[in-house]
């Protein structure tokens, strides 16, 4: 195992950058999505089944099935990387959307209300008042989507995208268990930093849950 | 490119025979179910056990979240490697892949029993104690039927995550739906990779909603009311999200 990252420093590291942004972006892509039909969701109540209901079946489809589907519907190269990307931003997208409404209908109708009489309104009021007050269950969201995104590129490797998933495959086809064993080490190590870095953003962006836990 | 799939799919020559689409998918079923199986074993006794006691919750959540990052994958292909040399020929592929999805499985079972169980109303539960029911009639009589939704639930993701990793099963020889994905790739032939894909897809769907129609009439009339509103606390949204390979 180490003798394989000493020998191969470059490969393993290209790897597991391509893997980081492969993880990485589809969450951010899909919360900015996310963001916008989750308030609506929340905001006109008619439409939080059916949005909730469709963003599940998507969930639903397996996500293997779902990168070989892609070049059909993109018309993408069976081993381009944008297949998975796409793939793995409508999964964070389906979770997120879900995520999002449930926040913003966390927030206590009489906190609503304070603000209202405190002349926040539309727009201002959501970002200033809703959103922050969502984001302990948003992040939760965020870090379910991104754990399993590093999980599920790895899979990918199954259709030659590289990443550190090739060194599932190329410790299989050798034989070598050590390099397989490198290769989930280093999934675990970037999946568990991701979660600790969301866990830090939700810290910082939600300094009164410290403040009432002190008291 | 999507023509040539459903040719693919409606040719009768791929439905037959020891290859053919009926049997690899009798084979997915039976890698799934004997996978849940196991999952359930392990993760209801567990679950019913620390949300009625309320010990070890924290480890299980930590535990739980830990398994989440645990490249399934990587796993099962580590797995047959490095032990394919101490089990018995006809487990050198098939025991590694069971335990894989059994270990993919066993956290929605578990975490799912054991929330639904914790967020029984404690009114509920006092009222039971009251009446005179024992430890033991309180966690049949009341708490089991009151988290019987989210136990449901949990039950559902984890047969859809074992369902979609089954597929990775074929990566090692074995068979199931993922040898049309593997084969098809190998042989450069989108058409068996795609239909392979469509079949896994629509095979998600359909158990899906044969647990959704479990869930709708198992579960006790009286509690149904309780899911109008949706839950929205950061212990729900974990129990209750999934993932699939």
């Amino acid at each position: 195992m180490i003798n394989y990252l000493k020998n191969n420093p470059d490969n393993v590291s290209s790897w597991f950058f391509t893997h980081l942004w492969m993880s990485v972006l589809p969450v951010v892509i899909g919360l900015i999505i996310a963001l916008p039909i989750g308030w609506v969701a929340s905001r006109y109540r008619w439409t939080y089944p059916p949005i909730t209901n469709l963003a599940g079946l998507l969930y639903t489809i397996p996500s293997l099935a779902l990168f070989i589907l892609m070049p059909s519907i993109l018309g993408t190269k069976i081993l381009s990387p944008v297949n998975m990307v796409v793939a793995l931003t409508v999964y964070s997208l389906a979770l997120l959307v879900r995520v999002v409404a449930d926040g913003l209908n966390s927030v206590a109708p009489d906190i609503r209300a304070a603000a209202t009489a405190m002349g926040f309104s539309g727009i201002g009021r959501f970002l200033r008042v809703d959103l922050p007050i969502a984001v302990p269950v948003i992040t939760a969201g965020l870090r379910v989507a991104t754990v399993s995104n590093v999980s599920l590129v790895s899979v990918g490797a199954l259709i030659g995208v590289p990443q550190l998933g090739s060194l599932f495959t190329e410790g299989f086809s050798r034989y070598i268990p050590g390099i397989t064993l490198l290769g989930i080490l280093l999934c675990l190590a970037l999946a568990l930093v991701l979660d600790a870095l969301i866990v830090l953003g939700s810290r910082v962006l939600t300094p009164w849950q410290r403040a009432v836990a002190k008291r | 490119m999507i023509s040539s799939v459903f040719s693919w799919l409606g040719d009768g020559a791929n439905w037959s025979g020891p290859d053919g689409i009926t049997h690899r998918l009798v084979q997915h079923l039976e890698y799934s179910f004997g996978a849940l199986v196991f999952v359930l074993i392990i993760g209801i006794p567990l679950g019913l056990y620390i949300g009625h006691t309320g010990k070890g919750g924290v480890a299980i959540a930590g535990v739980a979240n830990a398994l989440r990052a645990l490249p399934t994958f990587g796993l099962l292909l580590y797995l047959v490697i490095a032990y394919s040399g101490n089990l018995p020929t006809d487990w050198i592929y098939l025991g590694p892949a069971l335990f894989v999805l059994v270990v993919l499985g066993v956290p929605a079972v578990l975490s799912n029993t054991y929330a639904g169980v914790q967020n029984v109303d404690p009114a509920a539960r006092d009222a039971a104690r009251g009446m005179g029911m024992t430890g033991m009639q309180v966690l049949w009589r009341v708490e089991v039927p009151n988290a019987l939704p989210l136990i449901i639930s949990g039950i559902r993701s984890s047969l859809l995550q074992i369902v979609a990793t089954a597929t990775i099963a074929a990566y090692v020889t074995l068979g199931g739906l993922g040898r049309f994905m593997i084969d098809g790739l190998s042989q450069r032939d989108y058409a068996q990779m795609a239909g392979g894909a469509v079949l896994v897809g629509l095979l998600a769907v359909a158990l899906d909603l044969v647990m959704a129609v479990i869930q709708r009439y198992v579960v006790s009339r009286g509690i149904t009311g309780r899911y109008a509103l949706p839950a929205a606390s950061a212990d729900v949204v974990a129990a209750e999200s999934s993932v699939s390979v």
